[in-house]
């Protein structure tokens, strides 16, 4: 460990692997500093993910890949069963080893990384943010940077020390608690969605194959909802009620941002990235994929400016976000506030709906038509997606 | 003469924010909706900064596996 690097990255997650590879492959010196002992462990995560938000940035490999996805299954509050074909194949990832080759892709760029380095505050030059100061191996230490990228998770902490207001409004945050099981019947090749007011209001409830009938079971609800009762009393009624026999392997709790991106996401000498910025697609909750993209392009750009000696270009790390994916998930927020109030007769009668559409005419964007017939204030943003 | 707990106490409110660490998973989703950064978290570690909590009572609405409760009988300082 120097004492001195272009660029430290804070976190070792998707978002803050790929910020550092791409900072790395430029030539400039990076070290990520991960809170945890394990790059990728503990998981906190659902592990969804589409292979085009993957294959972007590393070689699908069956190593990391639990079960492949292609078909969608909606399952309403009544117990209305809608199955329908993915546009595109997906995976249930095996993150520990999804992360780790990740965090290898950056360390081959040149990237260096310390495992239980606990950041716990910033150095500053003047207004800019200059270092961090960490704690590693149970001893306080300082290291100077040109950029600090913060990829810090759901907690946000490192930003908010450079004044930026991170925090999410409390209904955004979906508070999640996820089963990992064994011993059940679920078709490997469909993610299972449950939605409604006895499954989880306000947000929805997964059921993710990891192959060998074993499966990811979680859910998340929002804050609002949290405040009546928590995430975990909602999955422990739904096991009951569907997998009373199931071996929980691993029990996990999380929380995902689902809101816009912060208004904010540069100041002088630091960039956030991944569920630190809040850049989680609001409407699905997934956050692999978007996170990658965001810290691929501020790992670019811190690189950018550090070689043309122009801190003030690491500002336009905004925009070209802003442009690439911040303003698509604005429009996937509204989506999202008016399906989440959706009452469970709603959901109800929107599969029922559907389950007349012949097979071969199921798609995902004819689910879409269904429920905007249901409700058709939606149509307008709907139709922003698309276009 | 023993050594006795320093309290947190309400100042305005009468219910105090309490983190249960024994129970706690470490998730962060506390962390993220706290508007004052009053909760410390390291890999396996949690408590609330005394001197910034406000018992605004968000973090206690977020926790998914219910950590994070009201304490009537005010919380021993760390």
């Amino acid at each position: 460990m120097k004492r001195y690097y272009d660029v430290v990255v804070v976190g070792g997650g998707p978002a803050g692997s790929m910020a550092a590879r791409y900072a790395a492959e430029l030539g400039v010196s990076v070290l990520i500093l991960e809170k945890d002992r394990d790059i990728g462990y503990p998981v906190r995560c659902g592990e969804a993910v589409s292979r085009k938000g993957v294959e972007e940035f590393i070689e699908p490999d069956e190593k990391w890949i639990a079960s492949h996805i292609t078909k969608f299954s909606m399952n309403a509050p009544d117990g209305t069963e809608v199955v329908l074909p993915l546009p595109e194949e997906g995976f249930v990832l095996e993150r520990r080893v999804f992360d780790y080759e990740l965090a290898k892709s950056a360390a081959n760029a040149g990237a260096e990384i310390l495992t239980r380095a606990y950041v716990n505050g910033l150095l500053f030059d003047g207004d800019a943010v200059s270092g961090v100061k960490f704690d590693y191996r149970g001893e306080q230490h300082e290291v100077e940077a040109d950029v600090i990228i913060a990829a810090d998770g759901v907690e946000s902490r490192v930003g908010r020390w450079a004044g930026i207001k991170t925090h999410v409004d409390f209904r955004d945050m979906e508070s999640c608690v996820q089963y990992t099981i064994s011993g059940i019947d679920v078709d490997p090749n469909t993610i299972y969605f449950h939605f409604g007011s006895n499954a989880a209001p306000q947000g929805y409830l997964w059921v993710f194959s990891k192959g060998n009938t074993s499966a990811n079971v979680g859910l998340g609800v929002s804050g609002l909802v949290g405040k009546k009762k928590s995430a975990l009393q909602f999955l422990e009624e739904f096991m009951e009620r569907h997998y009373p026999n199931a071996a929980i392997l691993t029990s996990i709790a999380g929380g995902v941002p689902c809101s816009v991106t912060l208004e904010r996401i540069s100041a002088p000498g630091i960039i956030l990235v991944g569920d630190a910025a809040r850049q989680v697609n609001p409407l699905s909750g997934g956050g692999i994929a978007s996170g990658m993209i965001g810290g691929s392009i501020g790992g670019r750009i811190a690189a950018e400016s550090i070689k043309k000696g122009k801190p003030q270009h690491l500002l336009t790390y905004d925009k070209e976000w802003m442009d690439r994916l911040g303003k698509r998930h604005e429009t996937f927020d509204r989506i999202k506030n008016g399906i989440y109030n959706f009452s469970d007769e709603k959901f109800n009668s929107i599969a029922y709906s559907f389950s007349k559409v012949p097979n071969d005419k199921r798609s995902l964007g004819n689910l879409f038509k269904t429920a905007l017939i249901h409700n058709p204030g939606l149509l307008i943003d709907v139709a922003r997606v698309f276009i | 003469m023993t050594n006795t707990p320093e309290y947190r106490m309400a100042k305005t409110a009468k219910l105090m924010i309490d983190i249960l660490p024994d129970k706690c998973d470490f998730c962060g989703c506390c962390v993220g909706v706290c508007p004052e950064d009053a909760i410390e978290l390291k890999e396996a570690e949690i408590f609330i900064i005394d001197e910034r909590c406000t018992n605004c009572s968000k973090c206690v609405w977020s926790c998914p596996i219910e950590v994070i409760k009201f304490n009537k009988e005010g919380v021993v300082k760390r």
